[in-house]
């Protein structure tokens, strides 16, 4: 049996049983909802911007599968304490490798923890599962979304 | 013949030899050519195809490639005459009562969408159009775009807790501007059966027409127009073991003359002026452009095999399967089966506790075997049952008690990995 042991890593399944910064987070200064209607994925995602830019706090909550949760739990374990400017280098930088545009070991090292998805490229349905709360906070630190009621 | 032994009377019908699974598999080249076992539990969204079909095809091509209806030679009156022979088929296997009857379309989704424009273009504002809660998008996004073009209402039959349409619910939602109702024969998210000649009678008592989305019920139910009485009737070749890109509409004679077409083109017509064009007689006013005269030749040929085969046998044989795989996925812990319908065809849709279906689509998947995880079109119905999606494994000709055997490793290896 191969189990698509590739992409269900140890790691991924860790982050998804009991996925880290997942509920609500009250400071929020940016919101925005991660929506994937196709497979009945939902989550918000929150974090606190500072007035230099920095992520100074983040978390989500909602619904979906194993990926799509483990993804946003290691999302926010990256970028907790960086500049939105190095999020969205992160973000190119995932990116290229969960679609499998690049695939070179230096791209991949670079992710650190998030290399586990870099196998993903190869189930072509579920790559939209990774990158759904990597959308969802390129929307609200772009704005939208952004102004949050908690 | 056999001779009769003269023991027993002989009898007119002898009792049908059950289906043997392991032999049709050798009929289906993506069977043999398996380098792993391939556990194909995915027949309700498109069936394997069969030597048969793929050579009537592939031969239909390489034989008479000509176009039909228009070549004053050979090659292509003998294509015409191929084409018309599988409409001729059609009309057979659905007892249809005359090959004008019979239009072809790309698929169900087309023929449906063909009933939209053609017999809803010419509702009214108010005029009602009822479906069932257990509709496929294809039987529910036509009927919302007829509503923005023409104001009629859409009214929706709520389903039960099992998973079945109440004929009494049915009956109380049909009303004096009811002009149609469209409903499926089988539902594709949880194989449940309705009983569609008691729902077309109720529809026509009220003055209403009928559509039976047929999509899910050609490859295991004998679909007989004339008995069941609807006024349409759409399903695809794709999941009849034939091409994809061919599907038909059944129409009534009278609905049909009194419609308008649904596409122009060539072919649809008999005489163009660019003041006025008259339309052609049926079938072909409603067959513009060139059809896919390949996969509709396909199609006649998977239906002969279906009928070589014998449905009464196919069902008795896709029955012992869906009760197999209920019994043993209900004993497993960890299962929960979505829609408890009495009368189910081929198909089952289940949920493991705390496993998105996604993840275990992709685990089974890789393992080999071949199921459905996700909401099967019919997201209003998922919505009804509050759930994002659901696995489905469906059954037909080919499959086995080893396939259910491996669905259930598969399940509990899934539940392993992500439990
Ligand atoms: C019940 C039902 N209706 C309609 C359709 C649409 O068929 P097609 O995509 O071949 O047009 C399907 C296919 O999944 C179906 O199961």
């Amino acid at each position: 049996m191969s189990d698509a042991a590739d992409l269900y890593q140890e790691l991924i399944l860790q982050h998804s049983r009991t996925p880290r910064h997942f509920g609500p987070l009250p400071q929020a200064t940016h919101t925005a909802a991660g929506d994937n209607p196709l497979c009945g994925d939902r989550y918000q995602i929150r974090v606190q911007v500072d007035e230099n830019g920095i992520i100074r706090d983040g978390a989500f909550e909602g619904v979906g599968c194993a990926i799509s949760k483990a993804s946003g739990s290691l999302l926010l374990d990256a970028v907790i304490g960086h500049s939105r400017d190095e999020f969205e280098r992160l973000f190119q930088d995932f990116h290229a490798v969960v679609r499998g545009d690049e695939q070179s070991p230096a791209a991949i090292a670079r992710l650190g923890k998030l290399a586990a998805f870099a196998g993903i490229w190869k189930y072509p349905a579920r790559v939209k599962c990774a990158i759904l709360c990597w959308h969802a906070l390129r929307g609200a630190l772009a704005g939208e979304h952004s102004a949050t009621t908690e | 013949m056999e001779p009769s032994t003269g023991i027993l009377p002989p009898m007119n019908k002898p009792a049908p030899q059950p289906l043997d699974p392991v032999a049709i598999r050798r009929e289906f080249a993506c069977y043999r050519q398996a380098g792993a076992p391939l556990v194909y539990l995915d027949s309700a969204s498109s069936s394997l195809k069969p030597d048969c079909v793929i050579d009537a095809v592939a031969n239909h091509y390489r034989q008479t490639p000509a176009n039909i209806h228009r070549g004053l030679y050979p090659m292509s009156e003998a294509a015409t005459a191929a084409y018309e022979n599988a409409r001729e088929q059609v009309r057979r296997f659905i007892n249809a009562a005359a090959r004008e009857e019979v239009i072809f379309t790309s698929g169900t989704t087309d023929a449906i969408n063909l009933v939209a424009h053609g017999f809803g273009n010419a509702l009214q504002a108010g005029d009602e159009i009822l479906i069932t809660g257990l509709e496929h998008h294809a039987n529910i996004v036509p009927w919302q775009l007829l509503r923005e073009r023409r104001g009629i209402v859409l009214k929706v039959v709520p389903i039960t807790p099992a998973g079945e349409v109440d004929p009494t619910d049915f009956r109380a939602a049909l009303g004096p501007r009811t002009r149609l109702a469209a409903f499926t024969a089988v539902s594709n998210a949880l194989g449940t059966e309705t009983p569609v000649a008691e729902l077309v009678a109720l529809a026509r008592a009220a003055g209403a027409a009928t559509l039976v989305d047929a999509a899910q019920a050609m490859a295991c139910c004998p679909v007989d127009v004339q008995a069941w009485g609807c006024d349409f009737l759409a399903f695809s070749g794709h999941k009849l073991f034939g091409p994809n890109g061919v599907g038909v509409l059944y129409g009534r004679r009278e609905r049909l003359e009194a419609m308008n077409p649904f596409k122009g083109g060539g072919d649809m017509i008999r005489a163009v002026t660019y003041e006025r064009t008259t339309y052609n007689d049926l079938p072909y006013k409603f067959e513009a452009g060139t059809p896919p005269i390949a996969a509709a030749v396909g199609l006649g040929a998977a239906i002969q095999w279906v009928e070589e085969l014998g449905l009464p046998r196919i069902a008795t044989h896709e029955a012992a399967l869906v009760a197999a795989a209920i019994e043993q996925l209900a004993a497993l812990p960890g299962v929960e089966l979505v829609g408890r319908p009495r009368r189910r065809r081929s198909i089952v849709s289940f949920q493991l506790a705390g496993i998105h279906p996604h993840d275990a689509g992709t685990i089974l998947g890789t393992n080999g075997i071949a199921v459905r995880a996700g909401h099967h079109c019919a997201q209003p119905l998922m919505d009804y049952l509050g759930l994002p999606a659901t696995i489905r494994a469906s059954f037909s000709v080919y499959n086995t008690p080893e396939d259910i055997t491996a669905l259930l490793a598969g399940i509990r290896r899934t539940q392993e990995i992500l439990g």
